[in-house]
C-alpha cells in the first residue's frame, strides 16, 4: 500500500500558507500550475471560439471570391496596419510587465501595463473611426447594406455616439483621481489617473483616425472624378451585365469599383449591380462579426489589465505570487494573435 | 389495425389510404431499394438479438452465480486479460465492416441515377406539396407508375423540409436556396402515404399526402390530366378548376373545411360580414376576394396581422380567369351553397 | 483496539462538524465556495430541470394517446417538444452528473480539498441558473417552437422567442466549459502524490474525458448560437437562404457541438456504472485500461462523426460514407465498456442493492441504445429511419436509460456519503424496477412504430400508429412515477433515514475515508492513496455496520504493493 501523508491538520496548514495562496492548494507551485494550465485551456475554447467565425469566412469566401477580393478595398489598409502595429508594441509592454512581476519589480510593472492599457484604447479608438466611417456610408450587415456617398467630411454622428461611453469613463476617472489625491490616497489616485490616461488613449486614437479619415476621403474624391470620366467612356453596359451573372470573377470586381466611384462622386445613391451590393454585405456581416467579437475581448483585455494595475500599485506580486499576470499576458497575446489572423483575411486579400 | 376506414383528419389533409399491409417493422416494399433496404435491417437486427441475449444471459447468470453470502469473500480472480480484451473488440468489428459495406452499397445504388428517369419537380413550402411532371401537368398528390424510373427534383419555397414515403424506404431534406435530388423505381402499385419528415413550423405534421402508383402509364395520366379549358364552358366546370387550383395554391394556407389555419377559413365566408385588422369591416363579395388576391396586405382580417406570416401577392401569377375560378369555387363553399359544391 | 466511541468518531457520523452544518444561512450557501455544496445546489437544480421538462413529457405523451391530438394543437404540442428537448438537453442531461455529482464526488476521490477554481465553480452555478432562467423567459413570454436543434432558416422565422432560448443556451454553454475546465485542472494538478493516471477512479477518467469535450467542442456552439442571435436580431445572412446564407452550415456547426454533447452526455454515466459494478460487486473492475481507454476513444472519435445526423440533407456521397464508416468505430469502444463490466461482475459477490439494480438496468437499456445505434450508422438503412420515432426511442434508450439511470444509481450510491444515512433499500428497488419497465414499455414501441414510418415531432398521426403510441403513454406515466418514487425515497432519507458510518457499501476509493456526510474540508485525518479497485483493504466492521480500512483493524497491515493495472 502506497502511504502518503496529505495534510495533517487542515487548519493548521492555512498558517503556513502564503498570503495569496487559496487553502485549498498545498503549495504555490501547485497554485501557478493549475492557473497555468487553466488559462491554457480557456485560450483553447477562445481559439475554437473564433474558429467557428473562420470556418465561415472559408466557406463564403471559397463560394464568393469575387465579393471578399472587392468588399476589401472598402477596408483602409493603413488604419488596419496601425492598429496591427499597435496591438504588437502592446504586446511586448505586456510581456515586459510580465517579466517585470515576477522579478518584483513594482514601479515598471505599473508603467508596462499603463502603456497596454493606452495601447488597447488606441485600437479602439481608430476601430471605432473604421466603423463609424463605414456606418456613414451605409456599410451595415447584409439586410441593411445599403451602399451610398459618404457624407460630407467631419465630425460623424456615429463617431460621437461611439465616443460618448468613453468620454464619460474619462471625465469620471479623471474626477475620481482628484478626489483620490484629495483624500490623500496616493495608490488609488494614480489608479484612477492611469484609467484617465488609458480612456484618454481612445481619443487618441479616435482623432488621429479621424483626421487621417478626412484626408483621404477628400483625396480620394478628387482622384475618382477624374477616374470616373475615364472609365465612363470605356466601361459601360457590357460589364454591367457580366457583373450582374456573377462571372467571370475579375471582370465584374474592377467594374464594379469603377461604377461605384462615379456614382458616389455624382452624390447619388448607389443602385449599381445591386445584388452584387447587397452580396458586398455578406462579407461585411462576417466583417462584423469577427472584429466586433474581437473588439470585445479587447474590451474584455482593458477590465483584466486594469485589474492588474490594481492589484500591482497595492503591490501584490511576490516571486512566487505573479500567476494574474501572467495568465492576462497569454490572454492578451491570444488577443493580439486573433488580430494578426483578421488582419490580413480581411484587409489584404487583393 | 384496420380501425382507421372513415377517419377524417381534422384539417385539410389527404386521408390516409387503406392498410397496406407489410411486415412487423415495416410497411409494404413499394420501391426497388427496399428489399435490400429491409434486408440489412433483419440482418443487423438478428446481429442485435444475438449480443444482447448473450449480455443478458451472462448478466442473469453472474447475477444469480456469483450473489453475495454473508461472511463469503469472492475469490480472487484476474482483473485483466489482455487477448481476451482484444477478441471482443476486433471480433465484433469484422460484422461491423460488413454492416458498413452492404450499408454503403444500398446507399450507392440509391445514389446512381437512372438513364431514362422522368424529372418530376417537388415544390414543398410550408404545409403543402406540389408535384410538376415533365408534360406540365401538376398536382398535391404524387402520381408515378410502376416500374418507371424517377428522378426528384425538390426545392423549397421557405424552410427544410423532407420528402419521405415510408414504404419506397427512401427520404430526402430539402432545402432552401438549393436543389437536392433523389431517384427511386416504383415496384408495386397502390397508394402510399408521403410525409414531411423535418420539423417545418406550425402544421409540421399535416403536411402529409399520399402517393399512388398507377399500373400503366394511361392511367397515370389520366389521373393527372386536368381539361381546364374544357371545363371552361359550364358553371360547374369552373367551380371544379377553383377546387383544384384552390387545392394546388392556396390550401396550404387557407381552410375550406372550417379551421383557422396560417390564414383564414374560407369555408361558409361569401357574402358574410368580416372584420379587418384595421377596424373596417365589409361583406366578403366577388372583388373583396379578387382584391385579395392580388393584394392581400390591403385588408388584412383582424387576428390574421403580424407576426402571422404575409400571404403571398398572386398578382401576374394568375391570370383573370384563373382567379375568376377561385371566386366560383368560394362562392361554391359559401353558406347555403354547400349542397351544390362539387366533392 | 481503541473503543467504540473514538472508532465512531474516527469513522462515523457527524452531526456537528460536517458541511452543511459547518455555517448557517441562504447567504452561507448562496455564496459557498465548497464545491460539495455547489454540488448540492446543481443536484437541486438539475433535478427540479428534470421534473419540469418531465412533466412536458407526460403532457405530450398524454395528448398523443389520440391521433388527431385534441389536447394540446399543434402550436402548443410544438412549443412543449421543443421545451422538454431543450430543458432536458442543456439543463438537465449536460451538467446532470458532471456538474451535481462529479462536483461533489470529484475532489474527494482525488483527497483534495475543492476543485481548483472554486470560485468559477460558483460561477458556473450561476451561469447555469441564468441560462435556465432565460430558457424559462422564453418558455413563458412567447413559447418556443423549433425543437432544441433550433435548425435554420424555421428558428430565423418563427416569431418566438427564439434570441431568449439561445441566449439562455449560449450561457449554459460556458457554464458547462468552466466546469470542464475545472475538473481538468484539477485532475491534471491535484492529484495526490502516489495516486498515477492509473491509480484514479475510472469516474474520475470518465469526468476527464468529458472534461476535455466540454472544452473543445462547447465553444463552436457559443459561436453558432452567437450567430443565431445576430441573424435574429441583425440579419448577418450567413444562415439565412434568403440572404444567400447557407442554412445547412448552421446543422454541420450545431452538430459538431451537439454529437460530441452526447457524449458529455453519457461518458460520466458509464464512469459511474463502472464505480457501481465494482463496488457492490467487491471485485476489482476488470480491464481498468480498456475501460479507461474506451472513454478517450470516444470522446476522440465522438468529434468526427457529427455528419451521421445529415444523412439526408444532401451532403455529398463521400462525406455521408466517411462520416458512416466514423460512426460505426464508436460502436467498439462502447462494446468494450459493456463487456468489461460484465467481467467484473464474474466470480464477484454480487449484491443487488438499488445502486446495482440501476447498474445492472444501466447496461441493459445502453445495450439497446447503443446496438440500435447500428441501424443509424448504415446509410442506407438511417435514410429510412432519419427522423422517425426510431431515432427518438434510440437517443431516449441512450440518455434517458443511460444517463438518468447512472444519475439514479450514482444518487443511491453516493447518498450515504452526501446525507450521512441510508435509504430504504426496498422502497429503492421498487423505483429502480419502475423505471426500468416504465422506460422499456415507452420506449421499445417507438422503435417498431418509427420503422414502420412515424415520423417524429407530429403533433397529429395516422391512426395505423394508435396502439404504439398508447402503449407508450401508459409506459411514460410507469416511468415517471418511477423517478418520482426514487426522488422521493432519496428526499425521504435526509430527515428520517437510518445514520450510517463511513463506508456502507466498502468501496475502496478516497472519496469514502472521510467521515459520512464529510466535514467542511472533506477529510479530518490523513487520506491513505490506496488501489480504488482493490476491496480486500476494507473489511466490515459490524459494531460500526460499516466497512472501514483494514489497517486500523489490524494490528500490522499487509506490505505496502503499488497498485498495478495493465
Amino acid at each position: 500500500m502506497a502511504v502518503t501523508e496529505l495534510a495533517d491538520d487542515i487548519h493548521e496548514e492555512q498558517h503556513a500558507h502564503g498570503e495569496f495562496i487559496a487553502h485549498h492548494f498545498d503549495s504555490a507551485q501547485q497554485q501557478y500550475d493549475s492557473g497555468k494550465l487553466g488559462i491554457w485551456l480557456f485560450l483553447v475554447t477562445e481559439i475554437l471560439f473564433f474558429s467557428g467565425l473562420f470556418c465561415a469566412y472559408t466557406l463564403y469566401r471559397v463560394h464568393h471570391p469575387e465579393i471578399f477580393v472587392q468588399a476589401s478595398t472598402f477596408l483602409d489598409k493603413n488604419l488596419g496596419g496601425i492598429n496591427t502595429i499597435v496591438l504588437l508594441f502592446s504586446s511586448l509592454t505586456m510581456a515586459m510587465a510580465v517579466r517585470a512581476a515576477q522579478l518584483v519589480e513594482r514601479r515598471t510593472v505599473i508603467v508596462n501595463l499603463v502603456i497596454t492599457m493606452v495601447c488597447a484604447a488606441v485600437f479602439l479608438g481608430v476601430k471605432a473611426v473604421e466603423y463609424s466611417h463605414k456606418w456613414d456610408e451605409g456599410i451595415f450587415v447584409r439586410a441593411y447594406f445599403n451602399l451610398r456617398e459618404h457624407e460630407v467630411p467631419g465630425i460623424s454622428r456615429w463617431l460621437v455616439l461611439i465616443s460618448i461611453p468613453f468620454a464619460i469613463l474619462l471625465a469620471a476617472s479623471v474626477i475620481v483621481a482628484f478626489a483620490m489625491r484629495a483624500k490623500g490616497n496616493k495608490n488609488m489616485y494614480v489608479f484612477y489617473l492611469s484609467l484617465a490616461i488609458m480612456f484618454g488613449g481612445y481619443f487618441l486614437g479616435a482623432v488621429g483616425g479621424k483626421i487621417y479619415m478626412n484626408w483621404k476621403t477628400a483625396n480620394d474624391k478628387s482622384k475618382a472624378a477624374a477616374v470616373a470620366t475615364l472609365e465612363h467612356s470605356a466601361g459601360g453596359t457590357e460589364n454591367h451585365a457580366a457583373a450582374d451573372t456573377h462571372e467571370p470573377a475579375k471582370a465584374p470586381v474592377e467594374t464594379a469599383t469603377a461604377q461605384s466611384v462615379p456614382a458616389a462622386a455624382a452624390g447619388e445613391v448607389l443602385h449599381g449591380p445591386a445584388h452584387l451590393s447587397q452580396d458586398l454585405g455578406t462579407f461585411f456581416s462576417i466583417y462584423y462579426c469577427m472584429t466586433g467579437l474581437h473588439a470585445f475581448h479587447v474590451i474584455c483585455g482593458m477590465i483584466a489589465l486594469s485589474w492588474l494595475l490594481y492589484r500591482s500599485i497595492l503591490g501584490h506580486w511576490r516571486a512566487d505570487y505573479y500567476g494574474p499576470v501572467d495568465y492576462v499576458g497569454l490572454y492578451w497575446h491570444l488577443v493580439d494573435l486573433i488580430w494578426i489572423f483578421l488582419f490580413p483575411l480581411l484587409y489584404l486579400i487583393n | 389495425m384496420n380501425s382507421f376506414i372513415g377517419f377524417l383528419a381534422q384539417t385539410e389533409v389527404e386521408p390516409a389510404p387503406p392498410y397496406q399491409g407489410g411486415s412487423y417493422f415495416f410497411p409494404v416494399q413499394a420501391s426497388s431499394f427496399a428489399k435490400d433496404s429491409d434486408w440489412l435491417y433483419y440482418f443487423i437486427f438478428w446481429v442485435c438479438v444475438v449480443f444482447f441475449a448473450g449480455i443478458v444471459g451472462a448478466m442473469v447468470y453472474f447475477v444469480i452465480k456469483y450473489r453475495r453470502r454473508p461472511g463469503v469473500d469472492p475469490e480472487p480472480s484476474s482483473s485483466h486479460n489482455t487477448p481476451l480484451e482484444i477478441a471482443w473488440s476486433v471480433l465484433p468489428s469484422l460484422l461491423l465492416i460488413l454492416m458498413f459495406k452492404w450499408g454503403a452499397e444500398g446507399y450507392f445504388d440509391e445514389q446512381v441515377p437512372f438513364d431514362d428517369a422522368e424529372v418530376i419537380r417537388v415544390k414543398a413550402q410550408q404545409y403543402s406539396w406540389l408535384f410538376e411532371y415533365e408534360n406540365g401537368d401538376f398536382s398535391n398528390i404524387l402520381h408515378l407508375t410502376n416500374m418507371q424510373h424517377y428522378q426528384f427534383k425538390l426545392e423549397s419555397a421557405d424552410v427544410l423540409h423532407s420528402f419521405f414515403v415510408p414504404a419506397f424506404r427512401q427520404k430526402q431534406d430539402i432545402v432552401p436556396g438549393r436543389y437536392t435530388t433523389t431517384w427511386l423505381q416504383p415496384t408495386k402499385t397502390g397508394t402510399f402515404r408521403l410525409y414531411c419528415a423535418e420539423y417545418c413550423g406550425d402544421n409540421h405534421s399535416n403536411m402529409k399526402t399520399n402517393v399512388v402508383v398507377h399500373a400503366t402509364e394511361a392511367e397515370r395520366t389520366d389521373a393527372t390530366k386536368w381539361d381546364w379549358l374544357g371545363n371552361n364552358g359550364s358553371p360547374e366546370g369552373k367551380i371544379a378548376n377553383g377546387d383544384r387550383l384552390f387545392k394546388i395554391k392556396c390550401a396550404g394556407c387557407h381552410s375550406s373545411k372550417g379551421q383557422r389555419m396560417t390564414g383564414p377559413n374560407l369555408d361558409g365566408k361569401f357574402g358574410t360580414q368580416e372584420f379587418f385588422e384595421d377596424g373596417t369591416e365589409q361583406i366578403i363579395d366577388e372583388n373583396y376576394i379578387i382584391d385579395s388576391i392580388r393584394e392581400p396586405q390591403k385588408k388584412i382580417v383582424k387576428s390574421f396581422g403580424p407576426p402571422n406570416q404575409k400571404m403571398q401577392v398572386f398578382q401576374g401569377e394568375l391570370s383573370n380567369e384563373q382567379i375568376g375560378w377561385i371566386v366560383e369555387y368560394i362562392k361554391s363553399i359559401g353558406p347555403g351553397a354547400s349542397a351544390t359544391a362539387p366533392k | 483496539m481503541t473503543t467504540a466511541t473514538t472508532r465512531r468518531e474516527l469513522f462515523g457520523y457527524t452531526p456537528d462538524k460536517n458541511y452543511y452544518t459547518a455555517s448557517k444561512g441562504i447567504a452561507s450557501w448562496l455564496l459557498t465556495l465548497d464545491h460539495k455544496r455547489i454540488g448540492i445546489m446543481y443536484l437541486i437544480g438539475v433535478s427540479a430541470a428534470l421534473f419540469l421538462a418531465g412533466i412536458f413529457a407526460l403532457v405530450l405523451r398524454t395528448s398523443l394517446w389520440k391521433p388527431e391530438n385534441a389536447l394540446l394543437g399543434e402550436k402548443m404540442y410544438n412549443q412543449m417538444f421543443t421545451l422538454h428537448g431543450a430543458i432536458m438537453v442543456f439543463a438537465f442531461i449536460i451538467p446532470s452528473i458532471p456538474a451535481a455529482l462529479g462536483n461533489f464526488v470529484l475532489p474527494m476521490m482525488l483527497g483534495a480539498k475543492d476543485v481548483a477554481f472554486p470560485r468559477l465553480n460558483l460561477c458556473s452555478f450561476y451561469l447555469w441558473m441564468g441560462g435556465t432562467l432565460f430558457l424559462l423567459i422564453a418558455m413563458l413570454t412567447t413559447g418556443l417552437d423549433t425543437g432544441w436543434t433550433f435548425y435554420t432558416p424555421y428558428s430565423i422565422r418563427t416569431q418566438t422567442g427564439v434570441t431568449y432560448a439561445t441566449f439562455g443556451v449560449f450561457i449554459l454553454g460556458f457554464s458547462s466549459i468552466f466546469t470542464g475546465l475545472n475538473f481538468l485542472v484539477t485532475v491534471n494538478t491535484m492529484r495526490p502524490a502516489g495516486m498515477g493516471w492509473f491509480q484514479m477512479p475510472l469516474f474520475i477518467w470518465a469526468l476527464y474525458a468529458t472534461a476535455i469535450i466540454q472544452i473543445l467542442a462547447t465553444p463552436v456552439l457559443a459561436i453558432t448560437l452567437l450567430l443565431l442571435m445576430a441573424e435574429r436580431i441583425l440579419h448577418v445572412a450567413i444562415f439565412d437562404p434568403a440572404l444567400g446564407g447557407d442554412p445547412v452550415l448552421f446543422q454541420h456547426f450545431f452538430w459538431f457541438y451537439s454529437h460530441p454533447a452526447v457524449y458529455i452526455m453519457i461518458l460520466p454515466a458509464m464512469g459511474i456504472i463502472s464505480e457501481l459494478i465494482s463496488v457492490h460487486s467487491r471485485k476489482e473492475i476488470f480491464g481498468y485500461k480498456f475501460i479507461a481507454f474506451s472513454s478517450i476513444a470516444i470522446a476522440f472519435l465522438g468529434f468526427l462523426v457529427w455528419g451521421h445526423h445529415m444523412f439526408t440533407s444532401g451532403q455529398s456521397v463521400v462525406m455521408n460514407m466517411v462520416f458512416s464508416a466514423i460512426t460505426f468505430t464508436v460502436a467498439i469502444p462502447s462494446a468494450v465498456k459493456v463487456f468489461n463490466w460484465l467481467a467484473t461482475m464474474y466470480k464477484g459477490s454480487v449484491a443487488l442493492t438499488t445502486p446495482m439494480t440501476y447498474a445492472l438496468a444501466f447496461i441493459l437499456l445502453f445495450g439497446i441504445g447503443g446496438l440500435t445505434g447500428l441501424f443509424l450508422s448504415t446509410i442506407s438503412v438511417d435514410r429510412h429511419l432519419h427522423d422517425t420515432y426510431f431515432i427518438v426511442a434510440h437517443f431516449h434508450f441512450v440518455m434517458v436509460g443511460g444517463t438518468l439511470t447512472a444519475l439514479l444509481g450514482g444518487l443511491f450510491h453516493w447518498w450515504p456519503k452526501i446525507t450521512g444515512r441510508m435509504y430504504n433499500e426496498n422502497l429503492g428497488r421498487l423505483a429502480s424496477f419502475l423505471v426500468f419497465a416504465g422506460f422499456n414499455l415507452t420506449f421499445l414501441p417507438q422503435f417498431v412504430m418509427g420503422s414502420r414510418g412515424m415520423m417524429r415531432r407530429y403533433a397529429s398521426y395516422d391512426p395505423e400508429f394508435q396502439v404504439f403510441h398508447q402503449w407508450s403513454t401508459v409506459g411514460a406515466f410507469v416511468l415517471g412515477a418511477g423517478v418520482t418514487l426514487a426522488y422521493a425515497v432519496l428526499i425521504y432519507t435526509v430527515r428520517y433515514g437510518r445514520p450510517v458510518s463511513g463506508n456502507p457499501f466498502g468501496a475502496a476509493s478516497l472519496e469514502w475515508q472521510s467521515s459520512s456526510p464529510p466535514s467542511m474540508h472533506n477529510f479530518d485525518h490523513k487520506v491513505v492513496v490506496n488501489d480504488p479497485y482493490d476491496f480486500a483493504t476494507q473489511v466490515y466492521d459490524e459494531e460500526l455496520d460499516s466497512y472501514v480500512q483494514r489497517r486500523f483493524v489490524e494490528p500490522s497491515p499487509k506490505p505496502a504493493t503499488q497498485p498495478q493495472h495493465s
